[in-house]
């Protein structure tokens, strides 16, 4: 059977993006163990609306790892201290009765708070807009087995297309780069034969439309420690060698520009 | 009266061609002057937003995501169905049809369900284009397996992550759209209502999530895809924030509500753990290809699993339906694990479950080959559950899933309001009473990508000329005036109860009355429960917070008072739905085995209901189904 767990919660409340933020210290008392980390939070709200304050706002949806809504600071760490696994798949038998836990919003200027834990994560979509897709529109593609992938080469790119979208990337890195999390769609796009005619269009695009607003990889990996779906480096490798490359396909043939 | 269905002439397998034949065409160089509002950026409505946008439609899509990709197709794991054939083993368009309406209990439509089966082929196509990584043999070529309860191997899929990969496809096809300026993407921005003008859909009223600001929207027609109702139930495999709302809204502006009774409970789910348990979490039921579903024989057994001999272990499935065994339908499985739970028999520190066991798959074929299968979907379980499926058997349970009512479209996809569709899960149409594995992404990008933006062009080429209703026109006004009363309304109320209070307290009347199980007592009980609960809710809610900023308490108040109006629907369609059916099941109607036992004489119809006022109980308009090619026969799994 389930124990239960009494912790202490210092969660980061900001009433608007302008606003001036704060910690608050809560109790969340009685937590089964079997909880999930949102759960307990749920706990905690239900709580706070029986006492007429204000619940905390944080993001969430799916609750089974995949929708990529849900992820805070906790201790200081995007997702928590478990490898591979998103705040909503943490679970309460991962922490101490007595335990104090401290609860952010994500930290990078790109992702602007707007309220307490929830922030604001449109660069992201920007950068697939602005090439993070195949152009093939309703009815063009031919029949699916006319164009065989092996197998490795299939592998490899659901394994870059793996990721949720979270941002725990951005939010680990000390430069709050988003090197990991483009380079994961670049890759499984690049990688694949449908993706080769808007190879180095896709690359150069991306790269520019994220630099608008993330910082610069200096390779310290968190980002792929903190990852939900352990999205691999090599990625960023992969990404920055068709970037180089770009900046030579990309150029119109002398004489015609 | 209910709207012509539309229904082509001709032989099954030309009513499609034909029909797109003789609907009115929109003119390439018109298509620009039309705008079309697409609601919800799941499978359906991306992949409809995108493809209206690439045929030269102005689209206005709208989330209330802070991006289209957290829509809630994003959590399908298991595959996608598609007649190719790719396996030399038999399948063909007619029998992926055919095992549809046959898997729905002869509920739905034979028409768009044989057009459903015709167009599986072109989405698999389509994805494969976009760069789904679906699942490969050594060869480079697609890999299928069978799935929940079809004899053919016709599933695609992308390990244990299919819709994802399918709605990052469409998702990523839509922004392209974006990147192009033919679709405007509104993110955070709830629909509240529907507008109407002399009977027709013209716009819509938006909720913006983070400001709090209403706003009108206008359009030539409106679409909605905005997914299915199943967390009425509360505890469900849905996300947190998937609703109604949209589609109730509609509903309550002269749409019918098409067989709100038909539900479906997926048969392989975490059981829940405590009280505080807020979703459900689903095993894909690809798992029962290879797990064997089992209970201990006694009621009283104490040892663990794999401790208790093959003896005294009861395949409930492998001995009662020894042809197809652990890979009964949906229905069938789920309904037997209930049994065998409430006659004592689960698993569990609840005993709330049934155990599936991969210790003969793991012995035949090695734990690496069953590693790679389903490595994703056993780290999920181990992580919830704290136990690793390698070592103990898996515990799972039915929870709800799927609604496969939901509002009545003709072959066009246009509800009873002239100039409003329905795409996707949001709609009734495809599956009949049941929907089997693997056919809602199946649907959902059939609609999206391959119906409606044919089938809008039959509804848009007759307003050419015609702007769009002025958002300063009095419809407008008038709603976005109902829109803010009714959240001062919430605001203002100032009681003592969260909304989750009552969407917990809805969800166990609707699941202990409206679940797996369904009899005359219990649905007149339902009936003067929920209208009870909902009088307490208009009474004793609190909200707190202001609406000028995020306020997901508000948000859910919205959500949980239109779920309160649907709940009672759904019990006085199941009341009046005297018949067994698919996902419908009346204990009053079963067979001598216990199978569901339909009523074709007296039920063989769609209910469509028509909204009055809250004082006036729905009225049905019942669609006959005529089957001119398939013979409805009892269903049988032995």
């Amino acid at each position: 059977m389930s124990t239960t767990l009494n912790l202490t919660l210092q969660v980061w409340r900001q009433d608007g993006p302008d606003a001036a933020g704060r910690f608050e210290t809560y109790q969340a008392n009685n937590i089964p163990d079997d909880a999930s980390f949102l759960e307990m939070l749920d706990v905690v709200n239900e709580d706070l609306i029986e006492n007429g304050k204000v619940p905390i706002e944080f993001p969430h949806d799916c609750r089974e790892g995949i929708c990529g809504t849900c992820g805070v600071m906790i201790n200081g760490r995007a997702h928590g201290q478990e490898k591979g696994t998103a705040t909503c798949q943490l679970h309460m038998r991962k922490f101490n009765d007595g335990d104090t836990i401290a609860i952010e919003p994500w930290r990078a200027a790109a992702f602007p708070v707007v309220r307490d834990l929830v922030v604001d994560r449109s660069p992201m979509d920007a950068i697939i807009q602005a090439g993070g897709y195949i152009t093939a529109p309703t009815g063009t593609g031919g029949d699916a087995n006319d164009t065989p992938i092996p197998k490795e080469a299939a592998d490899s790119a659901m394994d870059a297309a793996a990721c949720i979208g979270c941002g725990a990337c951005v939010a680990a890195c000390p430069n709050s780069a988003a090197q990991l999390f483009t380079s994961a769609k670049v890759w499984h796009l690049n990688s694949l034969p449908q993706g080769q005619p808007e190879r180095y269009k896709r690359a150069e695009a991306m790269v520019e439309t994220m630099e608008q607003f993330f910082g610069s990889c200096t390779n310290h990996g968190e980002c792929s420690e903190a990852c939900p779906k352990e999205i691999s480096l090599d990625f960023i490798a992969y990404m920055n060698r068709d970037y180089i490359k770009s900046k030579r396909f990309n150029r119109k043939l002398a004489g015609q520009g | 009266m209910l709207p012509d269905s539309k229904i082509p002439e001709g032989p099954l397998a030309d009513k499609w061609d034909n029909h797109k034949f003789d609907i009115k065409l929109v003119n390439p160089a018109n298509k620009r002057k039309f705008k079309v509002i697409v609601v919800g950026t799941g499978l359906a409505g991306s992949s409809a937003a995108a493809t209206l946008a690439e045929l030269g439609y102005e689209v206005d899509a709208f989330t209330f995501h802070d991006s289209p990709r957290r829509a809630h197709s994003i959590a399908a794991q298991g595959g996608i169905n598609a007649a190719k054939n790719y396996r030399n083993d038999g399948d063909s368009v007619f029998r992926l049809f055919y095992d549809t309406i046959k898997g729905g209990d002869y509920r739905g439509r034979e028409a768009n369900t044989y057009r459903l089966a015709q167009v599986s082929v072109d989405i698999i196509d389509q994805m494969a284009a976009q760069g789904v990584p679906f699942a490969r043999e050594y060869g480079g070529l697609l890999a299928n397996r069978s799935f929940g309860g079809a004899q053919v191997s016709r599933t695609f899929y992308a390990r244990g992550q299919t819709g994802q990969q399918l709605l990052l496809g469409a998702y990523q096809q839509m922004m392209a759209q974006v990147d192009a300026g033919k679709v405007t993407l509104h993110t955070r921005q709830e629909m509240l209502d529907l507008v109407t003008k002399d009977g027709e859909a013209c716009g819509i009223v938006t909720r913006d999530l983070t400001t709090g600001e209403i706003k009108s929207h206008s359009a030539h027609a409106v679409v909605l895809a905005t997914g299915g109702y199943g967390n009425v139930f509360y505890l469900s495999t849905n996300a947190m924030t998937c609703n109604v709302t949209a589609a109730w809204r509609a509903h309550r502006k002269g749409a019918y509500f098409a067989n709100p009774c038909y539900t479906q409970i997926h048969p392989t789910c975490i059981p829940a753990a405590d009280e505080f348990q807020s979703k459900l979490t689903l095993m894909s039921e690809s798992l029962r290809n290879d797990g064997r579903i089992w209970v201990p024989r006694s009621p009283d057994e104490q040892r663990r699993a794999r401790d208790i001999p093959e003896a005294e272990r009861y395949y409930f499935l492998e001995e009662k339906y020894p042809a197809f065994g652990n890979l009964v339908p949906r229905d069938v499985a789920s309904r037997n694990a209930k049994t065998v739970v409430d006659q004592g028999q689960g698993v569990g520190p609840l005993k709330n479950g049934v155990y599936l066991d991969f210790a003969a798959a793991i012995e035949r074929d090695g734990l690496d080959k069953v590693w790679e299968r389903y490595s994703n979907l056993f780290e999920m379980y181990e992580r919830i559950t704290g136990e690793d499926p390698r070592e103990t058997p898996m515990r799972i349970y039915p929870a709800t899933h799927y609604t496969m009512g939901g509002l009545w479209v003709d072959y066009n996809l246009m509800t009873s309001v002239p100039g409003l569709y329905a795409c996707g899960e949001a709609n009734f149409s495809d599956h009949g009473a049941n929907r089997l594995g693997a056919s809602a992404l199946m649907q959902g990008l059939a609609d999206g990508y391959f119906v409606l933006p044919y089938t809008i062009g039959d509804s848009l080429a007759g307003k050419l000329g015609t702007d769009p209703v002025s958002t300063d026109d009095e419809v407008f006004q008038a709603a976005e005036a109902d829109v803010r009363g009714r959240i001062q309304k919430f605001l203002s109320i100032g009681g003592t109860k969260s909304p989750d209070y009552f969407h917990r307290e809805l969800g166990k009347l609707v699941w202990n009355y409206i679940g797996m199980e369904r009899d005359q007592n219990g649905l007149e009980k339902a009936i003067s429960e929920i209208r009870a609960l909902r009088d307490e809710f208009w009474k004793d809610l609190r909200v707190l917070g202001n609406t000028d900023t995020i306020n997901s308490s508000l948000e859910k108040a919205g959500r949980v008072a239109d779920f309160f109006e649907l709940g009672e629907l759904m019990a006085r369609d199941a009341l009046d739905r005297e018949e067994s059916c698919g996902g419908h099941f009346r204990s009053e109607s079963q067979t001598e085995e216990g199978e569901a036992l339909r009523d074709d004489d007296n039920f063989q119809h769609v209910s469509a209901w028509e909204w009055h006022d809250m004082d006036t109980p729905q009225t049905k308009h019942a669609e006959e189904l005529i089957f001119e090619e398939v013979t409805p026969s009892q269903r049988s799994y032995k």
